[in-house]
């Protein structure tokens, strides 16, 4: 068992490679929830009355909501007076363009790998950058507009698009759908907007990237993307924070709408920080994301590869309400040292033929906990409806676990629903066997880990399968000794 | 090219080799033969490095460097190449990308870059050919699903693609049927060459049929209790093994 040991020492050794902090002046809300803080972000952001009313009816259902108890982990006491709701980098009203963006910001960026002068940028890929509660800079934002796509921070919406933020935000995440939706109706500071007009194919993919930077704050925020019939977008978000002794809260709310023959895939490349190896600090990732195929034929597709956070607790999920309609869920959830996973997905069948497929992937190392858990619900108007998921659980080390929880609900007996699960460990025998043909142990893991996750990989666009793949060797870099 | 001296494994603590002796030059084929239990396999194990056993005394000369002191991976790139009694399934990592990355990894420690994808492709078509081997098999994930013959047949393949300066086969022909056993002795004696050296451990005389070996050693409660030519290969066959370990206890016992 040497190796075993080798490898969960290695595992918990290795270091966040995103934990810095940028040093900048900030526009921070005292700590505490109340109305005045909800009416206090709303003014900031110069929001209209109906917002402000949707998001005091937010506040209200947070109130009268509990916190959950049907988790597979012991959620820790989260004080909701001790957080600041808004915090914003000190600057003058709107940025006109990158030059007017404080160049601590952009480097952070850079930093980070995500640079946003559009002459650095990654081609065909344009970027929202979120720091703390405000959108920084959006990129590409007036190539995009010649062909009718709205890609801005979702305050801008709110601004300049406010029939379609009216018409759309909580219709598919209502204001009270769980408490931290509610919470994050209620205190939500910014986050992406994406309109795709009817029959448009998005030429690049639009992302967002979230950096949590200032200390005791949350994160809340609100992502809406609306593809309009016939259209098609590839959307991805990335996000990272420093390093901190305290957890940090991020309940983000992500709304997708795809009518009739359009196609959303969104995926996400999740790296906050994890906290240390004895679990102190890190982010609780509590986010609702729902997505509905509201028009028949119509698709959406989550991706997700989760390897940071203390806590990732969500589960992206596809109402299925157009006929012929298809969800899918792709995901890769790696838990190590103390960490948590609680993820999975819902796909709720209401149309005719809809069909949806599920493919998780956990990789659990250390002593970190990885539960899958899923609902497929097929409505009595769901003829044909079929279903497909697969959950495979992958172990290094014998201190780790791995949970599946399935829950199939059918209502219609022309139906289809298969569910497989199987659970490996990467044994010994396996690195002994690539060993003896001359291949390290570390890149017997990685050759091993990089086969398990290639389906999810797959799925995403080129470029960040690619990062996907480096982040994923990063995070369990050493795990042999 | 490998010297073996007063070799002595345990297995948890369990003494296993108790003072293995033998040598191997470039251009030979020695078959180690025994009764079950006699160490054999043990002996392909502590050669390619399996950490579970523990050499307790004696040394191992690979190309005149000390092999006990290397790790498997460097044996292997070293030219150690163990063709495992029971290929081990790795579901997801597929044989070609798995072979490329091996061939890469014993290239560079030699110095040389890896071969480009096109050269690649030429060589595994060819040794695929060599060694009869399914084409869709190279495709598939690593030994997953193979048959008994199918993972044995894909240990050959390697060995030819991977060019070792000496081949331990462990047992390659226990569990293939006559045409399978017939496929891969034919690869073997293709892939012999005065410039390599094979050792072949196997229980049955039969595999020596096809592969005629230089020299043949019987291994016996730890210890080679005999040494002789091909011919002693067909005595066992005839005898059995119960003479040699009559005449293993009277010299133990006359000691």
């Amino acid at each position: 068992m040497g190796n075993d040991n080798e490898i969960i020492d290695n595992i918990a050794n290795k270091e966040y490679e995103f934990g810095f902090v940028t040093d900048i002046e900030m526009d921070i809300l005292p700590a505490g929830l109340n109305e005045d803080t909800i009416r206090y972000i709303s003014e900031k952001k110069k929001e209209p009355e109906w917002l402000l009313e949707w998001r005091l009816k937010g506040f209200q259902a947070f109130r009268k909501q509990k916190l959950p108890e049907w988790q597979n982990f012991t959620l820790p006491p989260i004080d909701f007076q001790k957080i600041s709701y808004y915090a914003a980098p000190r600057n003058k009203k709107k940025y006109n363009s990158l030059d007017e963006v404080d160049p601590e910001l952009l480097a952070t960026f850079e930093k980070l790998g995500i640079p946003l002068s559009e002459q650095k940028a990654l081609a065909g890929v344009a970027v929202d950058a979120v720091f703390d509660s405000i959108s920084v800079a959006t990129t590409y934002k007036d190539k995009l507009k010649e062909l009718g796509i709205i890609f801005c921070s979702f305050g801008e919406a709110v601004q300049e698009h406010p029939e379609l933020v009216k018409k759309y935000v909580g219709s598919v995440v209502p204001h009270s759908d769980n408490i931290f939706a509610a919470l994050n109706a209620a205190v939500f500071s910014d986050g992406s907007f994406v309109y795709i007009p009817k029959g448009v194919r998005c030429p690049m993919e639009l992302s967002t990237y979230f950096r949590i930077n200032t200390e005791n704050t949350g994160q809340f925020e609100r992502t809406l993307i609306i593809a309009d019939e016939g259209s098609y977008v590839s959307y991805l978000e990335g996000c990272t924070a420093p390093m901190r002794d305290e957890n940090q809260l991020h309940a983000a709310v992500v709304e997708l709408i795809a009518l009739g023959n359009a196609e959303i895939k969104y995926s996400t490349v999740q790296n906050w920080y994890p906290g240390d190896k004895d679990g102190k600090g890190g982010i609780y990732n509590f986010v609702t994301k729902r997505g509905i195929c509201k028009g028949d034929n119509a698709k959406i597709s989550w991706t997700q590869v989760e390897t940071g956070s203390a806590i990732t607790w969500k589960y992206p999920s596809v109402i299925l309400q157009g006929d012929n309609s298809i969800g899918e869920f792709y995901s890769v959830a790696v838990t190590r040292n103390r960490q948590i996973a609680d993820t999975g997905t819902k796909m709720h069948h209401i149309g005719r033929n809809t069909r949806s497929r599920i493919i998780s992937k956990g990789i659990s190392a250390g002593e970190g906990q990885n539960s899958y858990r899923g609902l497929v619900q097929v409505g009595p108007k769901a003829d044909e409806a079929r279903n497909f998921t697969q959950c495979d659980s992958l172990l290094i080390g014998d201190r780790c676990g791995a949970h599946t929880f399935p829950y199939i609900e059918s209502k219609n007996n022309t139906a289809t629903v298969e569910h497989e699960a199987t659970t490996s460990k990467i044994g010994e025998d396996q690195i002994f066997y690539l060993n003896a043909r001359g291949i390290d142990s570390e890149k017997a893991v990685a050759l091993i880990i990089n086969g398990y996750v290639r389906e999810v990989l797959n799925q995403l666009p080129m470029e960040f399968a690619v990062e996907a793949q480096k982040l994923l060797s990063i995070t369990l870099e050493g795990s042999v000794g | 090219m490998l010297i073996i001296k007063n070799l002595h494994a345990e297995v948890e603590e369990k003494q296993i080799l108790k003072g293995i002796n033998l040598q191997v030059n470039k251009g030979e084929v020695h078959a180690i033969m025994g009764p079950n239990g006699s160490g054999k396999s043990s002996l392909a194990s502590v050669l390619a490095g399996r950490e579970t056993f523990h050499v307790t005394q004696g040394e191992v000369k690979f190309h005149d460097k000390d092999l006990l002191d290397m790790s498997p991976e460097d044996r292997a790139r070293e030219g150690l190449f163990l063709a495992f009694q029971y290929p081990i399934e790795i579901p997801g990592v597929s044989n070609v990308n798995f072979l490329k990355t091996a061939l890469a990894e014993i290239r560079g420690y030699r110095g040389l870059p890896p071969l480009d994808a096109k050269e690649f492709l030429r060589l595994s078509r060819e040794k695929q050919k060599l060694v009869e081997f399914d084409a869709q098999l190279v495709n598939r994930s690593l030994n997953e699903g193979f048959s008994g013959g199918e993972k044995k047949r894909n240990e050959i393949f390697q060995l030819a693609m991977l060019e070792p300066s000496l081949s331990i086969l462990d047992e390659t022909d226990s569990g293939l049927d006559i045409d399978a056993l017939r496929i891969v002795s034919q690869g073997v004696n293709k892939l012999r060459s005065k410039d390599n050296a094979f050792i072949i451990i196997t229980h049955y005389q039969r595999l020596l049929e096809y592969i005629v070996p230089d020299f043949v050693h019987v291994l016996y409660n730890g210890r080679i209790v005999r040494s002789g030519t091909k011919e002693l290969a067909l005595e066992l066959e005839e005898k059995g093994y119960d003479w040699l370990k009559e005449e293993a206890r009277e010299k133990a016992e006359t000691i």
